[in-house]
């Protein structure tokens, strides 16, 4: 009665604090991955909405961007409002790639080096949901473009503090730029678009009432961003907004 | 019908194996896909060689004993079908048949065709039961149980633990087969006292051995009676349900 | 000389139980880890049994020959499982489910032993249910039943048609949590090949590794057989592929006596032949008798398609010989119906080996959602199979061997004439007479393994308190480890022509011939002629190819089909003997006017018991008389 073919990465012998021996599961990994992914799609719909304020002029976007900064009024002081959310952010898209990154080392193992003969011709899999992790990596890539193109202003000769506007009128009016641009929202696209049908999987909010519904929302959900998105760069090349 | 198959060969455990072609002339397309190889077998017997060892039992698609790659899909491509009820007026004559087993480092191959599906068992012993022991349980009659609920059980209990879930799986994750046992047990009134002990108990023993879900349902595809990849969602709500909870007050309602 | 004492305890039938189990020794649980137990197999019985007992406390070993215990063909039981729980409310009782059982046998059981089998029936439902067998439920929420063949009463509880599948599960789950628990040890891919004795007793076992292809010992204080039937000898048959005699032939052979071998089943409705390369035979539900009406055309030369055949000119014949139980007569009646049937040349198919189960007037009547809820996965896997689709055309059915009545003789104790060694389940031959009831195989197995062996086994284990079980290096295991060595390097050393295969589909035309439904003296003393021919032929020109250090199938079928050889000779001399027509057992000589079984109360109420005395001498015929004190002698009649 011997059992052969254990992952290597079985639990250690020693107990490991409570967070980390949750952190150890594949399904925690998951909802964790599922909860930091509904915060960055929170985020997500939050800044395309945000930025549709360039259509209505440079005041209305700088005003914007302005806000930002001065969250909560009165009541905290500038800008820690703005650096709470960053950090919050910052830590659920880490958490997002961690995760990620170790579930799929997991899965590598857990399939072994000896791979089927027959190429698979996937029934149910689409494409979004097996090329999760590359979009997932074009979309970190590009993230650490766009902070430094509209955030650090290192990426942008251009860039001005302050002036949203502007920058983002700089920037997109590079080609490789506005490219890259609608490239990457296309991947990011691909991935919202299974990973909000696949959240709901993976937290178990599950029902057969509502199920055929997680198709619909996800589908919608990801035109709405993706067009959203895709107006910036394609506005200003086409000389709407200048 | 002639076909031709490509099957895969290996003499023992961690032995290397290699694919061999063989001539199967003659079938009757009234054959299952079994009888198929067991007339290919009588003739490699005949010849002196070795027989390509498979796995099977019941021929009825109930027992899940058999279960093998064709071409690229568990079970071969029809739907809800196992191995044993595939039946060779599916193919052409002239075809060529690719015939591979499981493959996942949690079954690793015994002989050819046949893999070593233990863990599957590893799982079912770590929670997958109701503790009652044999006498002294109270009339049938006693437990309602609200009709569509047994039925939704029932969907989930006809799960026949072949693997082709976790052979159909990219991750080669376990979680429809662990699932289905779940659902069956955790939707029953029966199955509540235990419910999170043994949901959590299972995942973990489960992850000892197989990959992670990332929500392509393969499996349900691949599953010879058709089981939702809705149980894993119950799954993984239970699972967290039973790290977060305070079982002293399991009693309450 | 072997004697036979049944042990039934004295009393009226229905105090006879509970004094047993007030009179039999007890083991005390602190007592009870001082006790190693063998279990062979893991269907119904065996599972039921090694989780029972490793509940009680008793340190268990199960093997099993499957990758896991939950694939003994129990799981392959569709209809469902009898109790007398009278939940319709339709005047059922445990005397009424006794009083059917002992009847539908045709008078040829123990009485005691059945009237224990209804009365623990009750427990058996319960006791799944507990467990989380998903039984199906009226809307209500309470249990659903439905009726079988040989019954007027709806008794039986199922599982859509997975009742087999579920009961199995529960029993599986029951013993994977004493797996987990460390008080049963599970011994897969292991097939028993031989019980080893000493001092007359039953002490150990010897098992094959399929995997490794090792041969190792294993000693305990009893031995029990859980191992199933036999109906694989007949080549084609409902059983699974792997089904087979050896764990009883060799118990036989050392000693146990056999029982009743040529009581054997032919299920009225399994999927017609319809190739030479066909492995298997599908079972169909008896559950569709409840709602299909089995017709063959008037007339012989019929060629119409089924739909086109109007209705008087269809021939329900069931309906029409047994207007009282109609479709639902037993198995064996309406098996012997159909095959008068395809005599008369009416068969239907290509081959013109079937009849139709029409289910066009319940599909009118309640739906085809109704029928689909019902039975689905049945009509499923007859699509599969045939290609035709039976909610369009009528099902074509054949009978087909399902289930042998016949096994090791055991006592009320069921225990065998060797001590120790104990069988249960299909693998005894205790409770079904000369034909089993649908839906009765799934209750006596539980019954068996859950409430009756885990209390008798303790009135002979009591006397062994404190005595070690004997060491598996001692003489005796050692020297049936060297027998099954010997065995196995002669089947690998033949190298003849003919595969394993090729011999047991010939033995298996020969017990169908004049061993299957209905039975000649002529064609009997042929069959044993032909068959030990055949078998010295096999041990000439078998070719089994591979090694003995590896999985090798070839070799594992070659062994049991070597076992299947000899018991298909005590089958023949058996129908032989028994000069009567009952139940299961049709012999052409013995029947009424009008194509009944007749039997014959005074010369063969008995149940015949074999004892082995070597391969070249014929086997020695002990009887055990049949007393029937409660259920009076009757022709059976299901008019």
């Amino acid at each position: 009665m011997t059992t052969t073919g254990r992952r290597s990465d079985t639990k250690p012998a020693r107990k490991l604090p409570w967070i980390l021996e949750f952190y150890r599961s594949d399904v925690v990994k998951k909802w964790i991955m599922a909860l930091s992914g509904i915060i960055l799609l929170g985020y997500i719909a939050a800044h395309m909405l945000g930025n549709m304020k360039v259509y209505f002029g440079p005041e209305e976007i700088n005003a914007y961007g302005e806000a930002l900064r001065d969250l909560g009024g009165h009541l905290v002081p500038r800008t820690h409002l703005l650096w709470i959310m960053r950090i919050g952010l910052t830590i659920a898209f880490a958490i997002h790639i961690h995760a990620a990154y170790s579930l799929t080392r997991t899965n590598l193992q857990a399939r072994g080096r000896v791979r089927y003969d027959v190429p698979r011709e996937y029934l149910a899999a689409n494409y979004a949901s097996r090329t999760m992790r590359y979009s997932g990596v074009i979309v970190i890539l590009f993230v650490v473009f766009h902070l430094a193109d509209l955030t650090w202003g290192n990426a942008n000769p251009d860039f001005m503090r302050g002036n949203p506007y502007a920058n983002m009128i700089a920037s997109f009016e590079r080609v490789p730029v506005a490219i890259a641009y609608i490239v990457a929202n296309l991947a990011l696209g691909l991935h919202i678009l299974h990973g909000v049908w696949s959240l709901f999987q993976s937290i178990g909010a599950n029902n057969a009432v509502y199920n055929k519904w997680r198709r619909y929302l996800a589908w919608g959900f990801t035109a709405v961003i993706v067009l959203g998105n895709l107006s910036f760069p394609i506005a200003v090349q086409f000389g709407i907004i200048s | 019908m002639d076909l031709t198959l490509k099957v895969w060969r290996q003499d023992g455990p961690g032995e290397p194996g290699e694919f061999k072609e063989y001539e199967a002339k003659g079938i009757s397309a009234d054959s299952s896909f079994l009888e198929m190889l067991d007339f290919v077998n009588e003739r490699l017997v005949e010849a002196g060689e070795e027989p390509i060892e498979f796995d099977h039992d019941c021929r009825e698609g109930i027992c899940g004993t058999c279960g093998v790659m064709i071409n690229g899909h568990p079970h071969g491509d029809q739907k809800g079908t196992a191995t044993c009820q595939l039946h060779m007026r599916k193919f052409n004559d002239g075809d060529r048949i690719v015939i591979e087993p499981w493959r996942a480092t949690g079954m690793p191959v015994i002989r050819d065709l046949i893999v070593d599906r233990s863990p599957l068992d590893r799982i079912i012993e770590a929670g997958g039961y109701v503790s009652v022991n044999t006498g002294g349980t109270p009339d049938a009659n006693l437990i309602p149980i609200p009709q569509m609920a047994a039925e939704s059980s029932m969907d989930a209990a006809s799960c026949i633990g072949c693997a082709a879930c976790i052979a159909a799986c990219p991750n080669s994750a376990g979680q429809l087969f662990t699932s289905a046992k779940l659902a069956h047990l955790n939707l029953l009134p029966q199955g509540q006292p235990e419910r999170y002990e043994r949901t959590v108990a299972m995942v973990d023993k489960m992850e000892e051995f197989f990959g992670s879900c990332t929500n392509h349902a393969e499996c349900e595809e691949a599953c010879p009676k058709s089981i939702s990849i809705d149980n894993i969602a119950f799954m993984n709500r239970d699972y967290i349900a039973g790290k977060f909870k305070d079982r002293r007050k399991a009693g309450q309602s | 000389m072997t004697t036979l004492d049944a042990k039934v305890p004295e009393g009226p039938i229905q105090d006879k139980w509970t004094n047993h189990r007030f009179d039999i020794k007890l083991v005390n649980p602190a007592n009870k880890r001082k006790y190693d137990v063998i279990i062979i197999g893991t269907g119904l019985a065996g599972a039921s049994a090694a989780a029972t007992m490793g509940e009680l406390g008793y340190n268990v070993k199960v093997f099993t020959y499957h990758d896991s215990p939950r694939r003994a063909h129990s799981i392959a039981a569709q209809g469902g499982i009898n109790a007398a729980k009278n939940y319709p409310n339709d005047g059922d009782s445990i005397y009424r489910l006794f009083y059917d059982t002992v009847k539908g046998g045709d008078y040829r059981s123990r009485e005691a032993n059945v009237y224990r089998l209804a009365e623990v029936s009750n427990e058996i439902i319960d006791q799944c249910t507990a467990q989380g067998v998903p039984f199906a439920r009226e809307y209500s929420g309470l249990l659903d039943n439905r009726s079988f063949g040989g019954a007027q009463v709806s008794r039986t509880f199922y599982a859509r048609g997975q009742t087999g599948q579920q009961l199995l599960l529960g029993a599986y789950q029951a013993l994977a949590r004493q797996v987990g628990l460390g008080n049963v040890t599970l011994f897969n891919r292991s097939e028993m090949l031989e019980v080893v004795l000493h001092e007359g007793r039953a002490v150990g076992v010897v098992v094959r590794d399929l995997v490794t292809g090792e041969i190792t010992s294993h000693s305990a204080h009893a031995v029990v057989l859980a191992t199933g039937g036999y109906s694989n000898v007949f080549f084609l048959s409902t059983n699974a592929m792997a089904c087979n005699t050896t764990a009883i032939w060799r118990a036989y052979r050392k000693g146990a006596l056999f029982s009743n071998p040529c009581f054997t089943q032919i299920h009225p409705t399994c999927i017609p032949v319809h190739d030479e390369f066909q492995s298997k035979l599908t079972l169909m539900s008896e559950s569709l008798r409840n709602d299909g009406r089995i017709w063959v055309p008037v007339d012989p030369d019929e060629t119409r398609a089924a739909n086109d055949i109007p209705e008087e000119e269809r021939d329900y014949y069931l309906e029409r010989i047994y207007p009282s139980f109609g479709n639902l007569a037993p198995r064996d009646v309406a098996s012997r119906a159909a095959m008068r049937m395809i005599d008369e040349n009416k068969g239907v198919g290509p081959l013109k080996n079937g009849v139709y189960l029409d289910f066009a007037d319940a599909i009118g009547r309640l739906g085809k959602d109704v029928i689909e809820a019902r039975y689905g996965n049945l009509f499923e896997m007859y699509e599969r199979i045939t290609d035709e689709d039976p909610y369009e055309v009528p099902m074509r059915i054949y009978p087909a061997p399902h289930y042998t009545m016949g096994g090791l003789w055991v006592d009320y104790n069921l225990m065998t004439t060797v001590p120790g060694l104990y069988a249960i389940g299909e693998a005894n031959f205790s409770d079904h007479g000369a034909n089993r009831l649908g839906a009765s195989a799934l209750m006596q197995g539980l019954a068996d393994g859950y409430f009756v062996l885990p209390y008798t086994i303790a009135d002979y284990l009591a006397d062994y308190l404190n005595v070690a079980p004997v060491p598996t290096d001692h003489e005796a295991f050692q020297a049936t480890e060297e027998e099954v060595r010997s065995r196995i390097d002669k089947l690998l050393s033949i190298n003849g022509s003919r595969t394993v295969d090729s011999f047991h589909r010939e033995l298996g035309r020969i017990m169908i011939d004049e061993c299957g439904l209905a039975r000649t003296k002529s064609g009997l003393e042929k069959a044993l002629r032909d068959i030990p021919a055949l078998r010295e032929e096999f041990w000439k020109d078998v070719k089994v190819t591979g090694t003995d250090d590896s999985y090798n199938s070839e070799l594992a079928k070659a062994a049991r089909v070597a076992d299947f050889f000899e018991l298909a000779e005590l089958m023949c001399r058996d129908a032989l003997e028994r000069e009567e027509s009952c139940g299961g057992h049709f012999r052409v000589e013995h029947q009424t006017e009008e194509g009944e079984a007749k039997r014959d109360d005074i010369n063969q109420a008995h149940s015949s018991a074999w004892e082995w005395k070597g391969l070249s001498v014929p086997p020695e015929h002990h009887k055990e008389a049949l007393d029937f004190e409660y259920v009076a002698l009757a022709q059976r009649s299901y008019k």
